[in-house]
């Protein structure tokens, strides 16, 4: 049977519901010789800030158990060789792309996106709100309800394309957050980025990672990640966008079924490039098999009545 | 580039915890140049999680050989790997070692330890380029040599239970000293202290020289960024172990 895979958001078509997620898929280029990169719903580029940023000294990266930790620091070539270097390559594929934006002020976070906006190529905004706020004495942004609404607001004042807004788990309520930049106008929310996470070596008492901590990703984090996905979908009207460790057709299915409106693949891509298109693929497979032809009936579909949510209730 | 299933034709248990694994592949086996890695998926699912680099050791018609110590659970897991077994390969990946051109005519290979890795598929390459080899081998002792499709061997071990007793870039300063070798070119991999070491020593004597580096690597084809080198002078200050390296001009790093 046929299934239909695209949705719709703001009037941008994508054609099928995995996409590539920022930070592990560079901007698109360095795959190509490992899958087909038009199989993906779409690619959110790797962060973009204003101007260049070398990223943080070794070590960057550690395996953990089922998972790893990383520190990469946003390295990226800045928004205006992306422009030039990267873009050309990008406009000739047929998905979605979406700038994924990082900045150290709100005034930062605009002036990327206003240097993008004039430029034919780009499908629509992904904010990482993760970035430390100068300003501030470098706390994140995206822990502060308020600042991520205000980056929102201002954003939104800017742009008539989808404006996704990366939600921290690193905070009390998610769900919080997600009902702060529905009301700033988001158009929808991408949950989860990294949880924070550290490992040690005994043998040099030192912390692996040159930052101390780092960014969780991996299979460990898919449990955590659905949690916050259900919380969020339940709290708000805009899509969710389910990410955290999703390695297969399995794993991508259930945050669809939690309220994910679509998914971001990410960590895996280290391993298997290909693996959003096979998790594509095999999300079609699954709706045929079921005589479900339309896989956003996928979308919230749970069946929570045996169960007692823990937001409801005492764990 | 290619990322293929290839059938293992056998693991063979060289000595103490070295293992060398040959696998097949018609691509790999065609296009791979000394210096270059692979990058392994040691089993089916996500334990281990990441791929495990690895210098490619040898070719020998359209089988490829990765040599490694047994230091964790995905070098365990493929030193359990029989022939009819199925291994995920990424690869070739990086940046070769410059083994051709008029800069030299003698390569002095060295290897500390399993840095052994990449010098037989560099001898031969530089014996097809018209170039003469020495080779500088060192370990901590005389069970952890592995020294076979070597030429003109010279060894080192810290423990002095074969050759001279010492490190490796102990041996080969005493050896640049003691003869005289006209245009010669260092290859060095191993561990980190000592490609300083002969870096310190290459750039002193004015020896044009590359070194192989290995470190934590995340994906192996510079999406994840997580392979930081650093880069001396005005510039980008970080390049990528996997996607610029794993070889590198000594003076264009610091270690």
């Amino acid at each position: 049977m046929m299934v239909k895979t695209s949705f719709m958001l703001r009037g941008v078509e994508f054609k099928n519901r995995v996409l590539a997620a920022s930070g592990t898929f560079g901007y698109g280029d360095e795959c190509v010789d490992f899958m087909n990169v038009n199989g993906l719903g779409g690619l959110i580029m790797k962060s973009l800030s204003m101007k260049p940023r070398d990223g943080n000294p070794p070590t960057r990266i550690v395996e953990t158990a089922g998972g790893m930790l990383n520190s990469i620091g946003l390295a990226n070539i800045g928004v205006q060789r992306f422009i030039v270097e990267k873009l050309p390559f990008l406009r000739t594929l047929q998905t979605a792309i979406i700038a994924n934006i990082a900045a150290s002020t709100i005034e930062e976070y605009c002036d990327v996106l206003d240097t993008l906006e004039g430029e034919e190529g780009i499908d629509g905004y992904e904010i990482n709100v993760s970035c430390p706020n100068v300003k501030e004495g470098g706390l994140s942004f995206g822990t502060s309800c308020e600042l991520t609404e205000e980056i929102t607001r201002r954003l939104r004042a800017r742009t008539e394309k989808p404006l996704i807004i990366k939600l921290t788990p690193n905070v009390t309520h998610i769900s919080d957050f997600a009902r702060a930049v529905e009301g700033a106008g988001a158009d929808a929310v991408s949950v989860i980025n990294t949880l924070i996470g550290m490992a040690v070596d005994v043998k040099t008492r030192k912390p692996i990672l040159s930052t101390v901590t780092g960014g969780l990703s991996g299979p460990a984090i898919k449990p955590v990640a659905l949690a916050k996905v259900y919380e969020t979908a339940r709290a708000v009207q805009i899509p969710v966008i389910g990410i955290g460790g999703i390695m297969n057709t399995t794993d991508a299915l259930e945050f669809l079924m939690v309220g994910a409106t679509a998914v971001q693949v990410g960590t895996v891509n280290f391993i298997d490039p290909a693996a959003g298109t096979k998790i594509a693929a095999g999300i079609e497979q699954y709706c045929a098999d079921h005589q479900i032809d339309d896989t956003g009936a996928l979308v919230g579909s749970l069946d929570a009545r045996t169960g007692v949510s823990v937001l409801d209730t005492w764990i | 580039m290619i990322q293929a299933l290839c059938p293992v034709r056998g693991v063979q248990h060289l000595t103490e915890n070295i293992f060398v694994l040959s696998f097949t592949s018609a691509e790999i086996s065609a296009s791979i140049r000394a210096g270059q890695f692979i990058n392994v998926k040691v089993d089916e699912g996500f334990e281990p999680l990441l791929r495990r680099p690895f210098s490619v050791y040898r070719v020998e018609g359209e089988d490829v050989e990765i040599i490694f110590n047994v230091v964790g659970k995905g070098t365990a897991a493929l030193s359990r790997k029989r022939s009819g077994d199925w291994i995920d390969v990424l690869g070739p990946l990086g940046v070769p070692f410059t083994l051709n051109g008029e800069e030299f005519q003698t390569a002095i290979l060295v290897g500390g330890g399993l840095g052994v890795a990449p010098l037989p598929i560099s001898t031969g390459e530089l014996l097809r380029n018209g170039k003469q080899v020495m080779t500088v081998l060192g370990a901590r002792s005389a069970s952890q040599l592995v020294v076979s499709h070597l030429r003109n061997l010279h060894i080192a071990t810290d423990d002095g239970s074969k050759g001279y007793h010492g490190n490796v870039v102990g041996l080969v300063k005493e050896l640049m000293s003691s003869r005289s070798i006209p245009r010669a070119k260092i290859f060095a991999c191993g561990p980190t202290a000592m490609l300083r070491a002969i870096g310190v020593f290459a750039i002193a004597e004015d020896i044009p020289c590359e070194v192989s580096l290995e470190g934590p690597m995340g994906c192996g084809f510079g999406i994840c960024q997580g392979c930081p080198v650093e880069l001396v002078g005005e510039g980008r200050k970080y390049a990528l172990m996997c996607k610029d390296g794993p070889t590198f001009d000594v003076r264009k790093i610091r270690i």
